[in-house]
Parts: structure tokens; C-alpha cells; sequence
């Protein structure tokens, strides 16, 4: 019926192609302008906490606004910005890596998107509630969780929705990888962003419903008379903390390891080299993930746990440094010695390998006992996760827009504007979360609004920092409007030295690709 | 599509995880709790009441102190005081403790009392014979009740514990529990 249509590469137009939309491209296109649009609401709340703690004592905003903002900034980034900007970079590259036609299960891939603006809407609709927006922070413990007022049913049901959405984008992923290669492309001629989200997904499947299932124990043990977390009636609120971070942990790598993916395609690119250690890779991938289900207690050395416990969480803790080293060693090893190009992509990618290495390193530093006492729930906390999640996982998907942002608009993008981009976000962001390592050491506590003056300096040069990181944030999205209206013409092979199915189709995408399976041949399956 | 059938089957395996997965997180809870009982954790071995035998071997030359704690938890309108703050005991035999409890409103009011024993190494070898804990106790308006809790150090304590404190926490009781 549609063959035709098919044939001239017709897209439905106007406001249907959106909202009814099963073609991957058009899904991956809306995940990343809602991850986008995210990123400035969670950025916003940024810019307020930063704003609060620009001078000591309460300027701006009363306290329990301030921790109203700590929360969902959080939640915001993590469910709103990081996860729907790699799904949507996953539904983009994900078929034309494997050279198959769509995404295996196409339907659910809409309403696992369109899932996402309703929970944000119930989660940010409780900014405007009587009693405020969740201020107990992301992690939700309890008993101050289920102090929260009207809010709270609200914040339960907005993880609600946005864990099934990311589970759907999960088995979606899966069951297209595992079922929908073109002949040819064996599971370990897989380009590496494909198998970190392979391992992404089961991570997804593995941990989310743990979450979904402690929020509905918080849920009932307010509403229902359920005592899971209440010591009135036997029940333990330290019992959340480790159900809490038994997904919490892998959540982490969730983040983590499409960056890792996203890095393991663009370095080789611009290295001219092949990717060192193509099947170490992928093991160190399989193993963080393992590890990372029996490490969640090191959230929680000061909780009072045994001995035993606390050498057990840090060791296996500490192991997990073993296969992330390796990965760290092997961009090194691609970069050495290669015909090195520094376009954008590359700078957000060296600076990701150089930055998130120190995440890593203040990572190591945390994971140790008895040193944790001291760190606990200070800013060194927070400079670390920082430098994980911003420098690391957000700087490794504005590496991935400006890689394949030629390929989906067909117009190369401004490349001094982008690399103008790249120099204030890097200058900008360590501005922003180094002195808080500093701050941290000298025991200035996280999530509190106001400090003591002997913090007065380095919060002042953190926040500065912390203006201009988000006003150059702007600048991206200029770029990134600029290169979809038009441009320079792209070519279907955007960077000399780019491997993969993905350059083999015409700049920009077609609507539809690889509708009968692509005959691979040996170059195209090249790292 | 040739591959149709085999992505139902992947899905639906994938499904069927999400699904255990979310059991899981729920098994946790006891899995916690039973582990916790093993090891003596977090001061659950506190929970289970032995039955009164007197051995007869008593550590003469060994004396452990054992302190007491008593809090009320901000719901609940009860003053908790112990009788005594502290008691020097021999292991393996058999003490009293008494806790005095009252009710400073003028209505009837039910509450519960969870008990507490660190360091989590002593929670082992702390055995009660009798206590208050874990089941409803009503107060009258304005009551006092002294409360009992009979208990005995094993010998088997480790060396190092010379010190024990018995935590008591009374909270407003839920509906519907008993």
C-alpha cells in the first residue's frame, strides 16, 4: 500500500509526523531536543543553587526552596537531560550502525518517548504545589521523604513513568541489536557505542524496577500503613538506602557507559587509528557493569555498618577501577602515535578522557573507608560526581551532537563557533567544580543553603564559573540551530576518518535506510 | 520482516526480567532481614526471646556493663525513663531491668517499643527471656507502668566488648498492627 510512498522516501509532515511518529530518526530527533530542553530547566535550578551560594548567609531564596532545588535539579539531569539524550542517540545510530531498517519494536519506541513529558510534567507541576517541590534530595530517603506535602504522590508516580519509559527504550534496544543485524555484522563486529548500550539496557532492565519498587514501598508506607522503612513498626530506614542504591549504583554506569561508547567512536575517527583493544573493551564494559551490582554499600559507609561490610563494599569498590583503567588506556593507546585532527568532537572527546579521569581518581579516593568519614556528604561529593556526570558524561554527548550532527541536518555546523563552544565549556566547567574538591576537604557540607565565611572565596569563584558554564550553553544551541537550517553541504563520510555503516548512507539521513539488508563488506565493518 | 517472531520472544524474555526485577526489589527486604538475623546486623538478634535456663557456668571473674537508653519518639505523647542507667552483669546469667513508662495525656494511647543493642558484635549475645518490645502496650490516660525486660549476656561474648547499651525507642503503634 505504502510501497510507493516508501520509494520516494516520503516523511508525513506537520504535526502527526511528531506525535505518531514510529521511525527511529524522527524518535531519536525528539528524545535529543527533550534532553536539550531539560538541560536549560535543570540548568536553571543550577543557576539558582549557584546564585544562593555566590555570597554566605540567605540572599535569594528561603531554604526550603533552595533544597526544592537541589532535588529536582537533580532528578531533572539525570532522568530528564543525560538518559533521554543517549536513548535519543541510541534511536538515531543504533540502525544505521547495524544496518538494520528501525528500531525492532517501533510503536512502543513512541510511547516510551511520549511517556517522558507526562512524568516531567507531574514531577515539575510540583514546583507550583502548597508545601513545595520534593526537597529531600533524588536519593529520597526516608523518614524525610514522606515529609514531603502534597508533592510527594506526584514525585513517586513522575519515577514511576520515567522508569518505564527508560525499560521500554531498554528491551527496544535489545531486542533490535540482538535480532536485527545485517548479515554479517557479528555481535563482536559491532561498532562500540552499539555494545555499550547493549550492556546500558541490561543495566536498565536489571535496576529500574528495583527503584520502581522502593518508591512503591515509600508510597504505601505513607499512604497504606505499610511499615518497610518506619521503625514504628519495625521496619528500617537504613533498609532504604541499600534497596535505594542497589539501583543507584548501576544508575551511575547507566549514565557512564554510552559516554564510554560515544568516546570509544570518536577518538579512532580523528586518531586516523584503529581502536586500541576492540575486545578489552568490550569485556571491561561487561565487567563494570557486573561489578557494578555489588558495590551500592559505599553510598552508605557512615550508615554504621559492620567492619567486615565496609572492607568488603571498598575493595569490590575499588576494583572497578581495574576495567575503567583499561578503557582509560586504551583511548590513550588509539590516540598514540595517530594522525591527530582536533574538531570539536575531538576536544569534547580528549577533554572527557582527561576530566573524567579525574571523576575516576576523586571516584577512588571516595570508595575508601575510612577517608569516606571525612568526605561524606561534603562538596567533594559533589566535585566528584560533577566531574563524572558534566565533564564526563555530558561533555562525552556534545562529543556524539557535533560527530554525527552533520549526518542527520546534512549541513556541516560552525566549526569556530563549535570549537569557541568547547574552549568556555572546559575553562568553564573546572571554574565551576574544581575549588568545590577544596571546599569539600575543608568539610563544607553538600545541600545546605548558606556556609560559613571561611567557604566565601571558592564558592564565589565556583559560581562565577557556574554563569558562565550555563551562558555558553546558549551558544550551543545557536549552533546547533544554525547547522539544522543550513550550511555548508555535508558529505556522507562527514570525517575523513570515520569508520562505520552509519557514513556509508547519504548526509543528511534519508527517512528510511537499509530497508533490505546492506551487503557488508570488509571496510565497513572496520573499527 | 523475517526476524519478527524472534523479536517477540526477546521482548518478552526482557519483560518477564522487568518483571522479577521488580520482585526482587521487594525480596529484598526479608533477604536483608534474614541476613541481618544471621549475622546479628543492626542489632536484630534483639528481636528473638530464648527461653530462661540457667547455666551453670557463670564467667565469675568476667563483669560486662550494660547500659540503658530509653527515647520516645516525638508522636507519642510518653515520658521513658530506666530505673537504672547502668548495671554490671556477669555472663551467663539472668538480670532484670525495669523501665519506667507514662502517659502524660488525658487519653488512652497505644504504643510499641523497638529495641536497639550496639556494638552490632554484642547484638549475638545478647538473649532476652522477657521483654516490653515489639507488641502493643496501652497506657491509659495519665498510667505509669513499670516494664520488664529479663536478659543475659552469653559467654561466649567476645573479649574485646566490655560495654553494651540496650536502646529502647517507643513509638505511637500503627493502626492495624498488632
Amino acid at each position: 500500500m505504502s510501497t510507493l510512498a516508501h520509494e520516494h522516501d516520503h516523511a508525513p509532515s506537520g504535526l502527526k509526523r511528531w506525535l505518531c511518529s514510529t521511525n527511529h530518526k524522527d524518535i531519536g530527533t525528539l528524545y535529543l531536543i527533550f534532553a536539550l530542553t531539560m538541560f536549560f530547566v535543570g540548568g536553571a535550578m543550577a543557576m539558582v543553587i549557584r546564585a544562593e551560594l555566590f555570597e554566605p548567609g540567605l540572599q535569594y531564596v528561603d531554604p526550603q526552596f533552595y533544597n526544592s532545588m537541589v532535588t529536582v535539579h537533580a532528578l531533572v539531569m539525570i532522568f530528564g537531560a543525560v538518559m533521554p539524550a543517549g536513548v535519543g542517540l541510541a534511536n538515531w545510530m543504533i540502525p544505521l550502525m547495524i544496518g538494520a531498517p528501525d528500531m525492532a519494536l517501533p510503536r512502543m519506541n513512541n510511547m516510551s518517548f511520549w511517556i517522558l513529558p507526562f512524568g516531567f510534567a507531574l514531577l515539575l507541576s510540583t514546583l507550583f504545589m502548597d508545601g513545595g517541590a520534593p526537597a529531600g534530595g533524588w536519593t529520597m530517603y526516608p523518614p524525610l521523604v514522606l515529609q514531603t506535602g502534597d508533592a510527594f504522590p506526584f514525585l513517586i508516580f513522575a519515577v514511576h513513568f520515567l522508569g518505564i519509559s527508560s525499560i521500554m527504550g531498554a528491551i527496544n534496544i535489545i531486542a533490535t541489536v540482538f535480532n536485527m543485524r545485517a548479515p554479517g555484522m557479528t555481535l563482536m563486529k559491532m561498532p562500540l557505542f552499539v555494545w555499550t548500550w547493549v550492556i546500558t539496557s541490561f543495566l536498565l532492565i536489571a535496576s529500574l524496577p528495583v527503584l520502581a519498587g522502593a518508591v512503591t514501598m515509600l508510597l504505601t508506607d505513607k499512604y497504606f500503613g505499610t511499615s518497610f522503612f518506619d521503625a514504628a513498626g519495625g521496619g528500617d530506614p537504613v533498609m532504604f538506602q541499600h534497596i535505594f542504591w542497589f539501583f543507584g549504583h548501576p544508575e551511575v554506569y547507566i549514565l557512564a557507559l554510552p559516554a564510554f561508547g560515544i568516546i570509544s567512536q570518536v577518538i579512532p575517527a580523528f586518531a586516523r587509528k584503529p581502536l586500541f583493544g576492540y575486545a578489552s573493551m568490550v569485556y571491561a564494559t561487561a565487567s563494570i557493569a557486573l561489578l557494578s551490582f555489588v558495590v551500592w554499600a559505599h553510598h552508605m559507609f557512615t550508615v554504621g555498618m559492620p567492619l567486615k561490610g565496609e572492607l568488603f563494599f571498598m575493595y569490590a569498590t575499588m576494583l572497578i577501577a581495574v576495567p575503567t583503567g583499561v578503557k582509560v588506556f586504551n583511548w590513550m593507546a588509539t590516540m598514540w602515535r595517530g594522525a591527530m585532527t582536533f574538531e570539536t568532537p575531538m576536544l569534547f572527546a580528549i577533554a572527557f578522557v582527561i576530566l573524567f579521569t579525574i571523576g575516576g581518581f576523586s571516584g577512588v579516593m571516595l570508595g575508601m573507608t575510612p577517608v569516606d568519614f571525612q568526605y561524606h556528604d561534603t562538596y567533594f561529593v559533589v566535585a566528584h560526581f560533577h566531574y563524572v556526570l558534566l565533564t564526563g558524561a555530558v561533555f562525552a554527548l556534545m562529543s556524539a551532537v557535533y560527530y554525527w550532527l552533520p549526518k542527520w541536518t546534512g549541513y556541516m555546523y560552525d566549526e569556530k563557533l563549535g570549537k569557541i563552544h568547547f574552549w568556555l565549556s572546559a575553562i568553564s566547567s573546572n571554574v565551576l567544580f574544581f575549588p568545590q574538591h577544596f571546599l569539600g576537604l575543608a568539610g563544607m557540607p553538600r545541600r545546605i543553603p548558606d556556609y560559613n565565611i571561611q567557604f566565601a572565596d571558592f564558592n564565589m569563584i565556583s559560581s562565577i564559573g557556574g554563569f558562565a558554564y550555563g551562558l555558553s550553553q546558549l551558544l550551543f544551541v545557536y549552533i546547533v540551530i544554525k547547522c539544522a537550517l543550513g550550511g555548508k553541504k555535508a558529505k556522507d563520510r562527514v570525517w575523513e576518518g570515520a569508520k562505520g555503516l552509519e557514513w556509508y548512507v547519504p548526509s543528511p539521513a534519508p527517512h528510511h535506510t537499509f530497508e533490505t539488508p546492506p551487503k557488508l563488506t570488509k571496510e565497513m565493518l572496520e573499527h | 520482516m523475517a526476524a519478527k517472531t524472534d523479536i517477540k520472544k526477546t521482548s518478552l524474555v526482557l519483560a518477564a526480567i522487568t518483571v522479577l526485577m521488580f520482585g526482587f526489589g521487594y525480596a529484598l527486604v526479608p533477604l536483608y532481614n534474614v541476613f541481618c538475623e544471621i549475622t546479628g546486623l543492626n542489632g536484630n538478634k534483639a528481636i528473638s526471646v530464648v527461653s530462661e535456663t540457667e547455666s551453670s557456668e557463670i564467667a565469675q571473674d568476667r563483669w560486662v556493663d550494660v547500659q540503658f537508653d530509653s527515647n520516645v519518639n516525638g508522636d507519642l505523647p510518653w515520658r521513658m525513663k530506666a530505673k537504672q542507667i547502668n548495671m554490671k552483669v556477669q555472663p551467663g546469667k539472668f538480670y532484670e531491668a525495669t523501665f519506667t513508662v507514662e502517659n502524660m495525656k488525658n487519653n488512652d494511647v497505644v504504643g510499641q517499643a523497638i529495641p536497639s543493642v550496639s556494638p552490632s558484635q554484642a547484638s549475638l549475645y545478647f538473649k532476652k527471656s522477657e521483654c516490653f518490645c515489639f507488641v502493643n502496650q496501652l497506657l491509659k490516660a495519665k498510667e505509669t507502668k513499670d516494664m520488664v525486660v529479663r536478659f543475659e549476656v552469653d559467654k561466649d561474648l567476645p573479649e574485646a566488648v566490655e560495654v553494651i547499651t540496650l536502646s529502647y525507642t517507643f513509638f505511637r503503634a500503627k493502626a492495624g498492627n498488632s
